[in-house]
């Protein structure tokens, strides 16, 4: 692996420029060298070079008109540069005609850079690579860790880092990917019309995932998790200025947006978690509000009606309350419904029976939940009992509460998720004796 | 490039199949292979007998060790094959879907290693 522009530039007043443009463009360059070399691994090598190399000229030559051309360019020259030494040495007759064709192409491509510049054909690019890194004949875990290797540009360390994993694992499953790309001819295109929305699905789930590792309250780096959640914000905007026909594409940036608004209020400032109608809704990231209220408006508009659509839905109810009191619960319970015939599972209905027992009074909510107890899939998930302890609570029937706390504590794994249940614990414990 | 495409399938399912059944799978079959044989796609393909009729050899210190099956466990069996020629493994996957067996069974494309003959 290699240091990042941030650490081969510590120091020197180039950092910050140099460094923007790597966060910013590395994925696009990369999404482009990609494309005229036609190897990851060598797109990769190359561009770090032409990143090195912009480190010891820009200082005194100044940075150039179209940074990103140039950085191009000098990865590409790079790249014809290595494999004519390489196959000096090594003259397969493979290599010899693809470096015959990189020449051909080199000049015709440069030109193609400056001209073009932020128009469609590097445009397409970089939607080029976010298919190739979510194809379905990868792993999941592959092309969630692939996507933010090569279009966000985190290091191995970072990716590794966020999903808890060792690096030697980490590296690992990315050679595998990019080897598996290589071996078993992957193609670097966007899919034909009638693949399209089968595929941008996988494409959306990756974007997803990303924004939930990051979001999730579970252990971990912050400072990465917010870096995960920005990225995955960052990548759905892409798809859908890409893509800009694709409604759920936009649902799902308004469900992250509206999701991110809230980040600076889900936990106070000893690290203890704050639910939704305890935040400080003041607080809340207006401007990401006011956007992915829009986003979820033109989804809907526009047909969109699947998970990440409903979702988004019920986020944006919840960021149009000013007060937690003036939630429109009813509009929620009916969301919740619909998401339950799209998407079935335990933990939508559990999600809707406590929006029913906002909507209806706890005790409608306890029904529900009675009806969950003893599904196999629920049977580990601490979120039941911390439900149910918190209807009881509003009950005001405080053993009981006590009682389902308590059994919720023995599953809870997660510091935060504890310590919050261990404070409610206590004070029905405390209620109970008062009472 | 090329790639092999790998049908399995469960041979007890096939054999409980009637006559009529069956029929109309070979006929299918014989559709699809037709077709990307006029697409230019096919390279070869045959069926496999059941794994009942198996034999395994090894040789192990120059000795030859020939053994009944191997009957596999698993609930699918490798029952026939495709070879094709696919421009990358989207192409391949596509082919590979278009396989009657695809329906019931499960299909394993595994592109083919080129290797210069000596």
């Amino acid at each position: 692996m290699y240091a990042s522009p941030a650490t081969l530039c510590a120091g020197s007043r180039m950092e910050p420029s140099v460094e923007r443009i790597y966060r910013e463009e590395s994925g696009r360059i990369l999404a482009t060298l990609i494309r005229l070399i036609g190897s990851f691994d060598l797109a990769e090598e190359v561009m770090q070079e032409a990143f090195t190399t912009a480190l010891e000229q820009w200082p005194k030559q100044g940075i150039p008109d179209n940074p990103r051309a140039w950085l191009v360019a000098t990865a590409h020259h790079k790249a014809v540069d290595l494999l004519r030494r390489r196959t000096r040495f090594d003259s397969k007759r493979d290599e010899l005609q693809r470096l015959a064709q990189l020449e051909q192409e080199l000049s015709e491509a440069e030109q193609d850079v400056m001209r073009h510049d932020a128009t469609s054909a590097l445009s397409d690019d970089r939607l080029r690579l976010v298919f190739t890194c979510c194809h379905p004949a990868l792993l999941l875990e592959a092309q969630v860790a692939l996507t933010l290797r090569t279009l966000c540009g985190l290091t191995t360390e970072e990716i590794a880092s966020a999903f808890l994993l060792p690096l030697s694992t980490m590296a690992q499953r990315l050679v595998r990917a990019k080897h598996k790309i290589r071996d078993a001819q992957i193609p670097y295109r966007v899919p034909p019309a009638q693949e399209l929305g089968a595929r941008l699905e996988a494409v959306l789930l990756v974007v997803y995932l990303v924004f939930n590792e990051g979001y999730s309250a579970s252990s971990g780096d912050t400072a990465i998790r917010r870096e995960l959640c920005a990225e995955a914000i960052r990548v759905g905007r892409l798809v859908c200025e890409l893509l800009p026909a694709q409604e759920e594409a936009r649902a799902l940036l308004a469900l992250m947006l509206l999701h991110d608004s809230r980040r600076a209020t889900r936990v106070d400032s000893e690290g203890e978690v704050v639910l939704l109608e305890d935040q400080d809704r003041s607080q809340w990231d207006r401007e990401e509000i006011r956007e992915g209220l829009a986003l979820v408006g033109s989804a809907l508009r526009g047909g969109a009606a699947g998970t990440y659509a409903l979702q988004a839905a019920i986020a944006a109810v919840h960021a149009q309350a000013e007060r937690a009191q003036a939630t429109d619960w009813k509009q929620i319970v009916g969301l919740y419904e619909a998401l339950l015939r799209v998407q079935p599972s335990p933990v939508v209905e559990l999600n809707h029976a406590a929006a029913v027992a906002m909507a209806h009074g706890p005790a409608e909510g306890l029904r529900l939940l009675d009806r969950l107890e003893g599904k196999a899939d629920l049977r580990e998930y601490y979120l039941l009992p911390a439900a149910r302890g918190d209807l009881l609570r509003r009950m005001q029937q405080w053993n009981e509460a006590a009682l389902a706390y308590r059994r919720a504590l023995a599953l809870a794994k997660n510091e935060a998720t504890r310590s919050f249940l261990s404070r409610r614990l206590a004070e029905m414990e405390a209620r109970a004796l008062g009472s | 490039m090329q790639y092999l495409l790998l049908i399995y399938g469960n041979e007890e399912a096939v054999g409980k199949m009637t006559k009529a059944e069956v029929d109309g799978i070979l006929q299918e079959y014989g559709e699809f292979t037709k077709s990307i044989a006029q697409s230019g796609h096919y390279r070869g393909g045959n069926e496999l007998a059941d794994t009942s009729t198996a034999t395994t050899v090894k040789v192990r210190d120059k000795k030859r060790l020939v053994t009944d099956g191997p009957f596999a466990e698993t609930k699918e069996q490798l029952g026939g094959y495709y070879l094709v020629e696919a421009k990358d493994l989207d192409e391949a996957i596509a082919l590979a879907a278009r396989i009657p067996s695809a329906r019931w069974g499960s299909i394993e494309v595994r592109p083919i290693v080129p290797h210069d003959m000596p």
